[in-house]
């Protein structure tokens, strides 16, 4: 053996993606239950799948589910991240709530629309860098570091809108709730464009690899020299500033900041979307775009029932077994015996 | 007490136990007598815990017997061995701290008025119990308020009284100081008077000398002997524990030890509570062995100069130049590479493919943002999977789905990636089979050929021989010896770690 030093030709060009054929991506069971559940509503509104073109935009059921999936998709984007170090972040409903205060507090008070919207970006940033250093110098258990912020979080939504629905009527911030943007609605295009970012920041640089490696193992990522405690910093700062995004566009859907309801409950789907994507809450292996496609699966759901004219109770019980079926076939077990299956290599 | 008059309380016969390919126990006996302390000994991985395990109940041998006071018995759990009489203690106590020493001493068996618990009762009854302690303390406080030791005699007594023929007492004063283990002792001593047959797991050898009667020692899954303790001294013991008394296979690069190179890297007077101060110059193709029992500070050092655990005193020089190491990504910039004791928990990523798992290190030399493509990659660990013949299917496969051995020599071409200047190894034979055994202690001394600094951890004293040009003995948390060249012996070795005046070198 010889040891030659190493030949390092520092990214001039970027990784390869892994190999990933079109075939293998059409059969995965993200992609199947998604087809399933679009076709379900086809059965059940036979105009879903109509979209039409008014007034500058796209109009129909299925533009809806993007819409409506969009602040979903956005946390789980961040999520995904944090799920992947095996954490959790439980307080992104509440830096929804934060996040849509602030911006209707500011312009309410005279502030241009642009300094709004960064402050509101800011906190996101705050409340993810509060969860991140909970997280790292104090090594709280993520569950329970972000859950303070949860509660904690809604509280200070109130205190910064004193109580009220905040209302306002600042173009710049319906517009990021209600515009659109080369006829996708802005919460589309926000939350493609995000997607695509992140995407590309974790797999083009060395993020990705060093998050998964901290996830899988974080006794052995410390023994290999990896930072693990700047890393989880950065990761719970950016699941704040997907949050942050997404109180901005619900805030300007509704035209107000309601500190009560504001992002309620959306952190479960957003775990569930990082779920559904295949990103094991075990941490390790993640996959940004599978997340959100986890979470158009939920708003898909959500939809169907609404328009099929279901009364809104069966919701919950719907999607749940939906899910069911979904981690099933994720499932090892599903794996080995898809395997068995004569004639299916591979 | 007599050899005539010893009466095997608990026998096991001929008892084997396989975990997948590995045979933790070959065919080993083993008797313990009333009235005697019968000390078990070997070194991790010997199968201690696990004949422990078999005679408490906690496994069943897959073949071989069990037989208390003579009648076969088949223990189906530690709660049934307990029904027979064999009570156990561990390390760490494990009673509810949060209740007061009565209710732990009665827990599940209270004395009940109307089926009521009987507060005044328990009180008194585990009162006068403790007195046979020697124990005179407020039974109604919390178990916490009280120091190890004193817990550590309470769940003796529970033990006891819930037995009361074989007590096995699983490395009792790891964390107690010398005057919490001499009452221990005394506590135990009483109960040998008693005829208790006690079973003392331990790895410091004086106490061994001080309390046992016997003792028993296991290598590698077999035993090696059953002497009594006034026929033997420490250096025999530690010879049987480290097996092969012996034709050491010397180096033959060893014995010239003139081929150092210029040094490398040089600790100065590091240490840390509980870790005397060392001085160590490790030089350029040169490797540092290190024998000494386990618990005898081997695993501390390597971790000391690898930044796992900050010093709180010393200076590291590389090259002659002092850098700050407190953590172990400043050791990696260092150029320091550690492959740790424990794979599974320290070393690899399971999850991760064979390539990621092997460039994974020097990513995090790197940095984020220069991300190694993946042609870079797949260059990376090809030619060290070649060099160090890793043998997997491909590299994208994880790396959990490789055996113990490939899964090592994966760690030591992460380390090799970063060209490194100092490389330290711990146990790194520990748990791999024969075949890939060899392999490694090959590897290392090809490595010393081509001029790495090494500093290598290992229980056998064969291996350290084989490719060692210095030997550095640690005892009780300090380097108490240093041996090179023709000195490197095993004699010597044995000798130095079990303390015999006239052997040590200063």
């Amino acid at each position: 053996m010889t040891r030659q030093t190493v030949d390092l030709r520092p990214s001039t060009e970027p990784p390869l993606p892994r190999p990933r054929p079109l075939a293998s991506l059409v059969t995965r069971p993200q992609v199947i239950a998604l087809a399933a559940v679009l076709f379900v509503n086809w059965l059940l509104f036979p105009g879903f799948f109509t979209v039409t073109w008014q007034d500058g935009r796209l109009f129909g059921s299925l533009i809806d589910v993007l819409n409506r999936g969009a602040p979903v998709a956005i946390l789980a984007i961040g999520m995904t991240m944090v799920i992947a170090t095996k954490g959790v972040d439980l307080s992104v409903g509440a830096v929804m709530a934060i996040s849509g205060a602030v911006a209707a507090v500011m312009v309410t008070s005279g502030y241009p629309a642009w300094l709004a919207v960064l402050a509101a970006l800011g906190a996101g940033l705050v409340c993810g860098l509060w969860n991140g250093i909970l997280v790292t110098l104090l090594e709280i258990q993520p569950i329970i570091a972000t859950l303070v912020l949860m509660v904690a979080g809604r509280g200070l939504a109130q205190l910064i809108t004193e109580g009220y629905i905040v209302t306002f009527s600042d173009p710049v911030l319906i517009f990021i709730g209600t515009g659109s943007f080369l006829g996708f609605p802005m919460p589309v295009v926000i939350a493609f464009t995000l997607m695509l970012l992140a995407t590309l920041i974790v797999r083009r640089t060395a993020l990705g690899l060093l998050i998964e490696a901290v996830g899988i193992n974080r006794s052995a990522a410390r023994f290999a020299g990896l930072s693990s405690g700047a890393l989880l910093l950065i990761v719970y700062t950016f699941a704040g500033f997907c949050a942050a995004v997404s109180g901005l566009i619900v805030a300007g859907d509704i035209r107000g900041a309601d500190a009560n309801n504001a992002g309620l409950w959306l952190e479960l789907d957003a775990i569930l979307a990082v779920v559904i994507g295949g990103t094991s809450l075990m941490g390790g292996r993640f996959s940004i775009p599978m997340a959100v496609l986890g979470a158009m699966i939920i708003q898909a759901m959500n939809t169907g029932i609404l328009i099929s004219g279901f009364s809104p109770e069966f919701n919950l019980v719907v999607k749940s077994a939906v899910i069911i079926v979904i981690l099933v076939l994720q499932s090892p077990l599903s794996a080995r015996l898809f395997r068995r299956l004569p004639g299916k290599s591979q | 007490m007599t050899d005539a008059a010893a009466r095997p309380v608990l026998e096991a016969r001929g008892i084997v136990k396989v975990f997948g390919q590995h045979r933790a126990l070959d065919n080993v006996d083993f008797a313990a007598n009333a009235g005697e302390v019968h000390a078990l000994l070997g070194e991790n991985g010997a199968g201690k815990s696990t004949l422990i395990k078999i005679l408490t109940g906690a496994y069943h041998p897959d073949a071989g017997e069990l037989l208390l006071d003579g009648q076969p018995i088949h223990l189906r759990d530690p709660l049934h061995g307990q029904g027979y009489g064999i009570g156990t203690v561990y390390q760490e106590v494990n009673l509810l701290p949060n209740r007061s020493v009565s209710e732990n001493l009665f827990l599940g068996r209270q004395p009940t008025r109307f089926g009521l618990v009987d507060r005044r009762r328990i009180d008194a009854q585990a009162r006068d119990l403790l007195s046979r302690y020697g124990l005179d303390i407020d039974v109604r406080a919390e178990l916490s308020e009280y120091s190890v030791a004193v817990q550590q005699i309470v769940a003796i007594a529970r033990a006891v009284e819930l037995s009361g023929k074989v007590l096995v007492l699983d490395e009792p004063t790891a964390s107690l100081d010398r005057n919490e283990v001499q009452r221990l002792f005394e506590v135990v001593r009483g109960l040998k008077a008693k005829g208790l047959a006690i079973i003392f797991i331990t790895h410091f050898l004086d106490q061994v000398f001080d309390l046992a009667d016997r003792v028993t020692i296991l290598r590698n899954g077999r035993k090696v002997a059953t002497q009594r303790l006034d026929t033997l001294n420490t250096t025999d013991v530690v010879r049987m524990m480290l097996g092969k008394d012996v034709a050491f296979e010397h180096h033959p690069t060893a014995l010239t030890g003139s081929t150092r190179g210029q040094v490398r890297v040089a600790f100065k007077g590091l240490n840390r509570k509980g870790l005397a101060p060392f001085d160590l110059a490790v030089h350029e193709g040169e490797v540092v062995g290190v024998a000494g029992l386990l618990g005898s500070g081997r695993t501390e050092v390597a971790r000391l100069m690898f930044g796992v655990d900050g010093a709180e005193g010393g200076e590291i020089l590389v090259d002659g130049r002092p850098v700050t190491i407190r953590n172990p990504a400043q050791a990696v910039a260092a150029g320091f590479g550690f492959c740790p004791e424990d794979r599974k928990l320290d070393g690899i990523f399971g999850d991760l493919s064979v390539r990621e798992n092997i460039i994974i290190a020097l990513q995090a030399k790197l940095g984020w943002f220069r991300a190694l493509n993946r042609e870079d990659q797949v260059e990376l660990a090809g030619r060290y999977a070649e060099a160090l013949d890793i043998r997997a299917a491909n590299h994208d496969m994880p790396v959990k789905l490789l055996s113990g051995g490939n899964q090592q020599k994966v760690i030591l071409a992460r380390w090799l990636a970063i060209d490194p200047t100092f490389l330290i190894l711990d146990e790194p034979t520990r748990g791999i089979d024969v075949g890939a055994h060899a392999e490694i202690v090959r590897t290392i001394n090809r490595l010393r050929e081509e001029g790495l600094a090494l500093f290598v951890i290992s229980s056998e004293l064969d291996e350290v021989v084989a490719y060692s040009n210095r030997i550095v003995v640690m005892r009780d948390r300090e380097m108490v010896a240093e041996l090179a060249g023709p000195d490197i012996a095993s004699d010597a070795i044995v000798q130095a770690i079990a303390g015999t005046p006239q052997e040590v070198r200063p």
